[in-house]
């Protein structure tokens, strides 16, 4: 069989992109490859370390294990989308306060995915390690952010700063 | 990942007819967080993917007496936090939470995590025999690594484990599949969906191909407000079990007396495991520690562990145990 293309059309970081692609390509690759955005990493490819965590309508997802074009009209922002100019985001600020990376290839994941988690957690979804699934609200004490963020893997061990830079942001 | 043809149906005859049009590889595609997977290891090599996640099954809705229909595209993140399925079925939403990771529960459906493949390491390996991958190729399972496979209802083809949390907590539900197919609908009721490997191995369920689960309905179970799930893993977060149980359990007013009992174990068989003997082991028994250690020994007495994990039988009981305690106490 020969490749196939098909035209894709969604917003990435608030701009419009239309292109036609390979089905095969992953929404990882279109980002990388086909944007030039490299701040979304391939790290395993399979969804087991995070490094490719970007937003789907404002949900995070393994951009790797996302067909491009099941993706039609989605609203993408990567770590390139988050800071408002030269005006970090918050829980970037906190990233750096904090010490929460050393090598720094997991980080864009970790960002978009603790922009998430703060985002679930301010809706009310529980967690695995939440004691009253009937709550409302939820208190991201470490051993939840822990769990929240478990889907994000560093090589470096950060993770007492990253625990620290995003318990920072759910305590504003 | 060789070259494949992409089609978004509009609805589920639409998504029935278009796959019915390919070839036998032709496959749905949900969430795509094993599929996709599986296509990238050569594993599963589609020519036609279906994309059925825009069809309107994405909806949580009550039925009488209770229960809940749980749409097939429903992903499993809203599916945890919806706040019926927290209420009325425990064991659900924390079987849900206790699988993956929180962009892939954001990206997996409902129907898709039913349908998860085993991720038994041969079976994920094509430079390796698997009978399931490669029918009568072998399976060196049996002889190599299965230290985290079955130790019930295996075969001398297959001891591939079924990997979804979420299943374990329907098939101790009592969960109905809805099933649309080239003939027509049916309902498939959990844990009869999935089979035991037998000497086919390469099919996971009784579906046949082309049938489209279009929302899973668990039944009113008004004790079930007392349920939970419990996951025992190699690591803290973000691991398949080793074993698994969701129980549920109705204990008389008196707090006496065991009225009624659901219990499942995953991490352990081919299918989510309805443990059924210790259930009836249960019923009518006072709820002590001596009955829910009959109890689980009722069901583990058809374990047949192999080399590497008798562990996982004494690891099932102690769970089952504690968890029932939990319940009992609560």
């Amino acid at each position: 069989m020969q490749p196939v293309m098909t035209e894709i059309a969604l917003t990435v970081n608030g701009r419009e992109a239309r292109l036609a692609v390979d089905t095969r390509t992953s929404l990882l690759d279109l980002l990388r490859e086909h944007l030039d955005l490299a701040g979304a990493k391939k790290g395993c490819d399979h969804g087991q370390c995070g490094s490719c965590t970007v937003l789907v309508d404002g949900r995070r997802a393994n951009a790797c294990l996302a067909l491009a074009v099941a993706h039609q009209g989605a609203e993408i922002t990567t770590v390139e989308g988050l800071a408002g100019g030269e005006e970090l985001h918050p829980l970037q600020q906190s990233f750096v306060d904090h010490d929460a990376f050393q090598c720094g290839y997991c980080t864009p994941g970790q960002l978009c995915s603790g922009v998430a988690a703060l985002a679930e957690a301010r809706a009310g979804w529980p967690s695995a390690v939440t004691a009253d699934l009937a709550a409302d609200a939820v208190a991201l004490d470490a051993a939840e952010i822990r769990e929240r963020m478990s889907g994000n893997i560093c090589r470096c061990g950060a993770y007492p700063g990253i625990v620290a830079a995003v318990a920072e942001q759910a305590a504003r | 990942m060789r070259p494949f043809a992409y089609e978004a149906a509009a609805d589920a005859d639409g998504a029935v007819a278009a796959l019915a049009r390919g070839t036998a590889a032709a496959r749905y595609l949900g969430g795509g967080t094993n599929l996709v997977d599986l296509m990238r290891l050569g594993v599963e090599q589609p020519e036609l993917l279906v994309d059925v996640t825009r069809l309107a099954h994405g909806a949580i809705e009550p039925l009488d007496g209770g229960g809940l229909r749980i749409g097939a595209e429903v992903r499993n993140s809203d599916c945890a936090a919806d706040r019926a399925v927290r209420e009325r079925f425990p064991v659900l939403a924390q079987a849900l939470l206790a699988g993956a990771s929180g962009q892939l529960r954001n990206l997996a459906t409902t129907a898709g995590n039913l349908l998860q493949r085993t991720r038994c390491a041969y079976f994920q390996d094509v430079s390796k025999p698997c009978n399931k991958r490669a029918v009568g190729s072998g399976c060196p399972a049996i002889e190599g690594d299965h230290r985290n496979l079955a130790i019930l209802g295996h075969s001398e083809a297959c001891v591939a484990t079924h990997p979804s949390d979420m299943a374990v907590a329907l098939a101790a539900l009592g969960a109905r599949v809805v099933v649309r197919g080239p003939g027509g609908e049916r309902t498939i009721a959990m844990p009869g969906l999935h089979r035991l490997p037998g000497d086919e191995p390469e099919r996971d369920t009784v579906l046949e191909h082309g049938d489209l689960i279009t929302a899973v309905e668990v039944p009113g179970l008004p004790w079930a407000t007392r349920s939970r799930y419990r996951k025992v893993r190699d690591r803290a977060s973000f691991a398949f079990a080793v074993v698994s149980v969701a129980a549920a359990l109705d204990v008389d007013e008196a707090g006496g007396t065991v009225r009624d009992a659901r219990l499942a174990l995953g991490g352990v068989a081919h299918v989510p495991w309805r443990a059924l003997a210790a259930e009836d082991a249960l019923r009518g028994a006072p709820a002590t520690r001596e009955s829910f250690e009959a109890a689980a020994e009722a069901e583990l007495a058809a374990a047949e562990p192999l080399r590497d994990n008798a562990f996982k039988v004494s690891l099932a009981h102690n769970l089952i145990v504690r968890t029932l305690l939990e319940l009992a106490g609560a």
